[in-house]
């Protein structure tokens, strides 16, 4: 079970029976449903409604971080047949938190679709749940036949005007369906290839119809704005930045996991949190926000506080919450050679900068990492980059390209060792015990 | 192969009606995914004829079914063992023993990434993040079981469990 450890508890409250929590009869007993219900029985307006939402400040949680109730404003009044959909596709490399919400709250996710599906005007919703986690898929479906039961979902919601009904579509492994056009292909029973955009899934999204797409943590929010009141959820975090975040703090701490704390905590109360540096070692770096952020170097991140705006000021991104955590046994061209792999692996291919550059990327660092590295390759990779970003139908392309950008903005003496001596500047043995799955003497 | 191999058993297609339900009538192809998913538990693994006989069944065309099981990692186009192990060794479970886990695995069966025992029992995938980084080394078994914390002891344990 994940280890959890919160200030201001509000999206992990449900969190700390584990396994016994997740039900229906336990989510009503901490007051689950009860925004719902007021909504409904108030018949309160959509307008007011999307404004609550406004006010409190929330920011999508996939990565983006564009406001939620704009992004639910900009729905089209008037269409006929609309959709919402939840994007658990979470796959980047660092995130867990969907994943944990999912098996530990996921009625409060049910209860943020519904309500959300109120407010633009759907009447069906689907929540896509990333390929790997099928326990946690199997669970949410159960939980929707318990809210079906109890009137949550179905014809005319607990005896309102309003229907809605909800339906879990589980993916079976490709990153790039978290991109919410990819995503949207996929579940028309297509391949997960991105859409130009625009037009945007507001106007044209699933089969063609005017679709509201949300991460996970963005609709489990929502019930807990309407519960304090979008000012007050505000209040919680810092201007500009509502309420609090989950994040998956991964990689060379004590206790890895998922904290909820308030959007502006500094950095190193969150390590404090997660229990600090494993074996007292040295910080070396962070990516604070999933492997698609630019790295920060430790003494830059020890200054930042866990929000948008001040990770931004430091030359990276909040994106979706994790926290990767790197000590000094880490080599940092290894590092990078594996995440650029991944991007490698995972490009759709639709697009030629991408496709051909995230190919190049992997190649170069892969040909450094293993000792035949030549001197004009770091010039090399910055060009590469150069011609992938902005240029492509999706953010993948970025996504490859920021890593190696920063990689070797913040560390280049250590990829220019590498060129020079190919070989690592830490020294083997020590990259070998850094990851804690040798005992010393032992294997 | 011929094709009644290729057909699917009466439990499968109520599984898979089970899926269509949950789109509009019209969109059918929806639920190829799960239809997919459905097939290949079913018969270990999706040759092109059970690809075919999914498409018939949606309704659509064979290649389009081919395109989505050609693109998503877990569908399997060719056979595999028994039990099939896929280690994230990506970078945030690197960190905690990701890739060691992976290296464990592979002496202990000796064989590499995309590979299976002579008996038939493993076969080892190489995966990317499955969203559970702070239970690393984490590893699924035949896609839908998800082992966490694995550790040398664990690992041991697992491929013992493995009949
Ligand atoms: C390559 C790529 C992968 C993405 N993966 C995810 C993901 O796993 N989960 C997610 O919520 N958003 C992901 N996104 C962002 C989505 O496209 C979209 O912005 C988000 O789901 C919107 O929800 P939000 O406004 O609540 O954040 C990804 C974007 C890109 C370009
Ligand atoms: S940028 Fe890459 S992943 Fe995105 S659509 Fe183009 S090829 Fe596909
Ligand atoms: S990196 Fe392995 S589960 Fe996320």
């Amino acid at each position: 079970m994940a280890l959890i450890d919160t200030i201001n508890p509000l999206l992990t409250t449900g969190w700390a029976k584990g396994d016994a929590g997740w039900g229906i009869k336990e989510y009503e007993a901490r007051g689950g449903y009860r925004q719902l219900r007021r909504v409904l029985e108030s018949k309160m307006t959509q307008d007011d409604l999307i404004a609550e939402v406004k006010k409190s400040v929330l920011r999508g949680r996939g990565g983006a971080g564009f406001p939620t109730g704009l992004k639910w404003s900009f729905m089209p009044k008037a269409a006929p047949v609309k959709y919402v959909v939840c994007n658990t596709d979470e796959g980047e490399p660092g995130t867990f938190k969907d994943r944990d919400l999912m098996r530990f709250d996921p009625h409060a996710v049910i209860e943020g679709m519904i309500i959300a599906g109120y407010a633009v005007g759907a009447k069906a919703g689907y929540n896509y749940i990333h390929g790997e986690i099928f326990e946690t898929y199997q669970r949410f479906e159960e939980a929707l036949d318990q809210a079906r039961a109890a009137g949550y979902l179905g014809n005319n919601v607990l005896g309102s005007e309003f229907s809605f009904d909800l339906f879990a579509h589980h993916g079976w492994g490709a990153y790039i369906c978290g991109e919410e056009t990819g995503l949207l292909e996929s579940i028309e029973g297509k391949k997960g290839q991105p859409r130009y955009k625009p037009p945007f899934p507001a106007n044209f999204g699933l089969y063609g119809k005017p679709t509201t797409i949300n991460n996970t943590e963005t609709f489990a929010a929502i019930p807990f704005i309407l519960g304090m009141g979008g000012e007050a959820y505000l209040n919680l975090g810092k201007p500009n930045n509502g309420g609090t975040k989950l994040f998956s703090v991964s990689g060379h701490v004590n206790r890895p996991g998922n904290f909820e704390v308030p959007m502006g905590t500094p950095f190193s109360k969150l390590l404090e949190m997660a229990g600090g540096m494993r074996g007292g070692r040295k910080l070396k770096a962070v990516i604070p926000g999933g492997s698609s952020a630019p790295v920060l170097p430790a003494e830059i991140m020890m200054e930042c506080t866990m929000d948008y705006d001040s990770i931004a000021k430091a030359g990276s991104m909040l994106g979706s919450g994790a926290v990767i955590v790197m000590d000094e046994t880490v080599c940092m061209v290894k590092a990078l050679e594996r995440l650029s792999y991944f991007y490698y692996e995972e490009s759709c291919g639709q697009c030629t900068p991408c496709r051909e550059g995230s190919g190049w990327l992997y190649r170069v660092v892969h040909r450094i990492e293993h000792g035949e590295g030549r001197p004009e390759d770091l010039d090399l990779l910055n060009r590469v980059t150069d011609n992938m970003m902005g240029k492509t139908i999706c953010a993948l392309a970025d996504a490859a390209a920021f890593p190696v950008r920063s990689f070797i903005k913040h560390f280049k003496s250590e990829f220019e060792y590498h060129i020079e001596n190919k070989k690592c500047l830490v020294d083997p043995e020590t990259q070998r015990m850094g990851s804690g799955f040798f005992k010393a003497g032992a294997v | 192969m011929n094709n009644d191999n290729a057909q699917l058993s009466p439990e499968a297609l109520r599984r898979i009606d089970r899926e269509v339900a949950k789109y509009p009538a019209e969109q059918k192809q929806s639920a190829v995914m799960a239809a997919l998913v459905i097939a290949q538990d079913e018969k270990g693994w999706l040759p092109k004829e059970t690809i075919a006989a999914v498409a018939e069944y949606l309704g659509m065309a064979p290649m389009a079914a081919y395109e989505v099981a050609s693109f998503y990692n877990m569908y399997d186009l060719q056979p595999v063992g028994k039990y099939k192990i896929t280690v994230c060794t990506n970078l945030p479970c690197a960190l905690s023993g990701g890739v060691h886990a992976a290296e464990y695995v592979k002496t202990k069966l000796g064989i590499d990434f995309n590979e299976t025992t002579a008996d038939g029992k493993f076969t080892l995938k190489e995966g990317e993040c499955m969203g559970a980084c702070g239970d690393a080394p984490v590893m699924l078994v035949n896609n839908k079981r998800m082992c966490s914390f694995m550790l040398p002891e664990q690992i041991d344990k697992l491929l013992a469990e493995c009949k």
